[in-house]
């Protein structure tokens, strides 16, 4: 799955200038607890997330996170987008609630990081 | 013997600014072509803790020393003090309140996180003078 096949999933308005949207992605986290990202992340992953500050930039930055969901019409400040567009992340937004967008990227295929305990 | 040393201030008052240190030593590692993996757990290491430095004390200082064989990070902060260390450890354990909640922060994930990521870890701690965290990461070639 590309970086393109998530926005037609989810009906995704791009934030971000400019978009690969050929970049691979491998697996999604879901959480609005950026410890949690930060625990649980994967290569080439997705971040959906409902919390809109500049933290969740900083945890995507520091994990290598490919792009940026924000669930149910959350949208960035002009600074969370400069700052993502300067870090090469890339910034979706969607009005399906997380629940929703969760669901419909795993019935597409995606997963995200099997039981925290295995 | 030799280390290229970088030293980082952390603004306890501001949020908003918590990670540039992380940020900017994150680059650092990837200009000196260290392994993705190393990369990665320093990064983990160093963001939970200088987060840890503004949400539950005032902000301190950072120093990282580069050696050939290992990444030596101290994080020294003149907050409370951790009462039980031992407690504090254990994952899901955090006293953060629902404003830290709002900031994304608070599940009693980040010591845990620190300890995981990193070979050696640290703590000394003193009530009401402040807490030092020294992390030893290994660069294995
Ligand atoms: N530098 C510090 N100074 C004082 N207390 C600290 C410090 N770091 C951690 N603590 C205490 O230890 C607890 C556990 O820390 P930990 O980083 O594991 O979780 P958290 O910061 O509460 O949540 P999370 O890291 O998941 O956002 C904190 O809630 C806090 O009470
Ligand atoms: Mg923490």
């Amino acid at each position: 799955m590309v970086v393109a096949d998530i926005i037609k999933l989810l009906d995704a308005k791009v934030i971000s200038q400019d978009i690969d949207m050929n970049h691979p992605v491998k697996t999604v986290c879901g959480s609005d607890m950026m410890s949690d990202v930060l625990a649980f992340v994967k290569q080439d992953a997705v971040l959906l997330t409902g919390l809109n500050n500049l933290q969740v930039l900083r945890t995507a930055e520091m994990m290598d996170i490919v792009c940026i969901v924000f669930v149910r019409g959350k949208t960035p400040s002009p600074e969370m987008i400069e700052m993502a567009d300067e870090l090469n992340i890339y910034l979706l937004g969607t009005q399906y609630t997380m629940f929703d967008t969760c669901g419909i990227l795993y019935e597409a295929g995606l997963r995200g990081g099997r039981k925290v305990n295995e | 013997m030799n280390s290229i040393h970088y030293h980082y201030i952390v603004d306890g008052e501001d949020f908003a600014r918590a990670g540039e240190a992380s940020s900017s030593l994150k680059s650092k590692l990837k200009q000196l072509g260290l392994s993705p993996d190393v990369i990665r757990r320093c990064s983990i290491a160093i963001y939970e803790g200088e987060i840890n430095m503004v949400i539950h004390a005032n902000g301190g200082d950072i120093d990282v020393d580069i050696f050939p064989e290992k990444i030596v990070m101290v994080l020294k902060d003149t907050g409370p003090g951790i009462p039980d260390i031992d407690l504090a450890m254990q994952a899901g354990w955090s006293t953060a309140k629902e404003d830290i909640h709002d900031l994304g922060f608070g599940a009693g994930m980040g010591l845990p996180n620190m300890k995981k990521s990193s070979d050696e870890m640290n703590i000394e701690t003193e009530i009401g003078v402040g807490t030092t965290v020294t992390m030893v990461i290994n660069v294995t070639s």
